[in-house]
């Protein structure tokens, strides 16, 4: 009959305007300056800049290879590399980048940065707050604005952060090893000339890095 | 103070007023005294009714509504006030200048003129006039006006377009909106609205003689509030508007203070209706029952007023809005004839005896039965014949299944 649904109708919206002050849980609005949801781990909206330990300017991993640079689809990063070196974190000497410009207001936040970066030294970031009275310079962040450190990315992305690492510990432990037998062999290889400096054939198979390569292939 | 005296404390003061002022401005101060509340007060229950909609409408979709400005939002009103006040009034360049300016003037103007036979009060009426009801839809059909002047002015197809829906709209449901206050007129004998409310403001058995409280009263209130709801372009009839579709129809081209005048017009127009539907059906300024007489009849009047203006955002909170055909269907094929039904039931009314058989209780129930099958029985055919071939069949798609 007309005027059923009507009335079907207006008992579900008044339901609903009654409920909504004596059930709590009908109204999901969340007040937002005052309450906040937790973000989830997969958000993100800007990349910033890992550095290691407490120092960003020492621990910063970025070498400057401008890979990201050059992926960057809106063209929104600015890479200018160092002239001398430091050592990245195995040790070996790096260049690192004297200027890291991001134009967070050309930024479209596509991560894609982050997916190129073979060093693990550009990660997004969760903050969204980020309005400002300045839409030139403000948004236009240097690299001590986009540092922050690896115990602040364990925080927002702790998932990704235990993985990034342990990978990373691991090069680390290689790396060392490499360099303990490296700085092994080539103690053998100072003992075998020092023993034997005509014999030719033994002194080879001393100084091989690893000798049971071949072994298993 | 007495009871009598409170309900009548504005006349007094008004005629205290008039009679401290010098002798030949008299006339001016009283017609002043009795227009200036009007356009005070009513823009006031606007501020009003728009923090009660917003809220209203967010508790029915389980949202809090607005609630920064002030405590619990209510000062919301106002910063939408200094919002509009200070926007930039923008006029397109190829609009109609003129047309364009006078369009929210002639609107605003005519939904005032509205409130000028309202009785809002016992003696209260501003301008008394013998065909006061007559008065009301003419003036009404000047809001048609001003809604075609703003949207031809505006030189837009989706203001041509929101103006187009709101004539064909607007003109539809005027006749059964007029239709269905014949009834009462009939009843009455009369077109002034002062007397319609004195007419139902006498008692038998504790209750008041309303027009609600007839069958034919009651389907004709029914009918009048869905073509005023129609009329001032509300949910779920603001096709004219139509956000989803014309963006907001005949207003497109308005911003800032002039936006705010349609908007405001807008509800002046639905406290008109309502007040006239009030004034028709609802008994005016008098009480339902006969013990609460002593509350005074303005306080009466603005009580139905905002009972009606809740009614229309619980409608809107809870309607989607009709398509074009549905609402032609709507007024020409179901509210036409349910008017002219209540015409003739009223009539029915009028000429059946009171009393059956020597008792008047008797009489009175045969009367409202055969009164209200007469209305009964045709809406029953009428809907049936409305939802005839409109089942909507479950969609096949061949291929893509």
């Amino acid at each position: 009959m007309l005027g059923e649904g009507i009335l079907q109708g207006l008992m579900e919206t008044a339901r609903n305007f009654f409920g909504s002050y004596i059930e709590k849980d009908r109204l999901t609005t969340v007040q937002y300056p005052e309450e906040r949801f937790e973000l989830p781990e997969a958000s993100r909206n800007f990349p910033f800049l890992l550095y290691d330990g407490t120092d960003p300017d020492a621990g910063l991993r970025c070498v400057s290879c401008q890979i990201c640079e050059k992926e960057c689809p809106p063209r929104c990063i600015h890479i200018e590399k160092s002239k001398d070196k430091k050592p990245d974190f195995v040790g070996k000497q790096q260049f690192y980048p004297a200027v890291f410009d991001i134009d967070v207001s050309v930024c479209m936040s596509c991560q894609i940065c982050v997916e190129v970066c073979p060093f693990d030294a550009i990660r997004m970031d969760k903050v969204f707050e980020l309005s400002t009275g300045d839409r030139f310079g403000g948004l236009l962040w240097d690299k001590h604005e986009l540092s922050k450190s690896n115990e602040y990315y364990r925080q927002i992305h702790p998932v990704e952060a235990a993985e990034t690492d342990e990978r990373r510990t691991k090069e680390k432990a290689d790396a060392q090893a490499k360099a303990i037998a490296a700085a092994a062999a080539a103690a053998a290889k100072a003992a075998a000339a020092a023993a034997a400096p005509p014999s030719d054939a033994s002194s080879n198979g001393a100084a091989h890095p690893n000798p049971s390569k071949p072994v298993t292939q | 103070m007495t009871v009598a005296g409170l309900d009548q404390i504005f006349v007094t003061l008004k005629d205290i007023l008039v009679a401290h002022t010098p002798a030949p401005l008299q006339t001016i101060v009283g017609i002043l005294i009795t227009i200036v509340p009007i356009i005070v007060i009513f823009p006031a229950l606007f501020a009003v009714t728009t923090i009660l909609e917003r809220k209203g409408l967010g508790r029915i979709q389980n949202r809090y509504g607005p609630n920064r400005v002030g405590p619990w939002g209510i000062l919301q009103p106002m910063a939408d006030a200094v919002k509009s006040l200070t926007k930039e009034d923008l006029v397109p360049r190829a609009a109609d200048q003129v047309v364009h300016y006078l369009a929210p003037l002639v609107l605003v103007g005519a939904s005032f003129l509205g409130f000028a036979v309202l009785p809002i009060g016992r003696n209260m009426t501003a301008v008394n006039l013998d065909a006061g009801v007559l008065f009301f839809f003419a003036i009404g059909a000047g809001t048609e006006l001003a809604v075609f002047m703003a949207g031809w002015s505006s030189r837009n197809k989706y203001s041509l377009l929101g103006a187009m829906r709101a004539i064909a709209q607007m003109i539809s449901y005027e006749i059964p909106l007029i239709l269905s206050s014949i009834a009462v007129v009939m009843i009455a004998g009369t077109l002034s609205p002062t007397l319609i409310v004195e007419r139902q403001a006498a008692f038998s058995h504790g209750l008041a003689h309303w027009n609600l409280f007839t069958p034919w009263g009651l389907a004709g209130f029914i009918l009048f509030m869905i073509a005023g709801t129609a009329e001032t372009n509300r949910s779920p009839f603001d096709l004219p508007e139509g956000e989803s579709e014309i963006i907001a129809g005949y207003f497109i081209e308005y911003s800032g203070f002039k936006f705010a005048l349609f908007f405001l017009a807008e509800y002046l127009e639905m406290f008109a209706v309502s007040g006239l539907g009030i004034t028709l059906f609802l008994g005016g300024w008098s009480s339902p029952v006969s013990f609460l007489a002593w509350i005074p009849s303005w306080a009466w009047f603005f009580t139905k007023l905002l009972a009606l203006i809740v009614g229309f955002i619980w409608i809107r909170g809870t309607m989607p809005r009709l398509r074009m055909d549905q609402l032609m269907n709507f007024a020409w094929k179901f509210m036409l004839p349910m008017t002219l039904v209540v015409i003739v039931s009223a009539g029915i009314w009028r000429f059946l005896p009171v009393s059956f058989g020597g008792s008047a209780a008797l009489g009175g129930m045969v009367r409202w039965l055969v009164c209200a099958l007469v209305i009964v029985v045709p809406y029953v055919i009428f809907a049936r014949m409305l939802g005839r071939g409109n089942h909507i069949e479950k969609r096949v798609y061949r291929f893509a299944e």
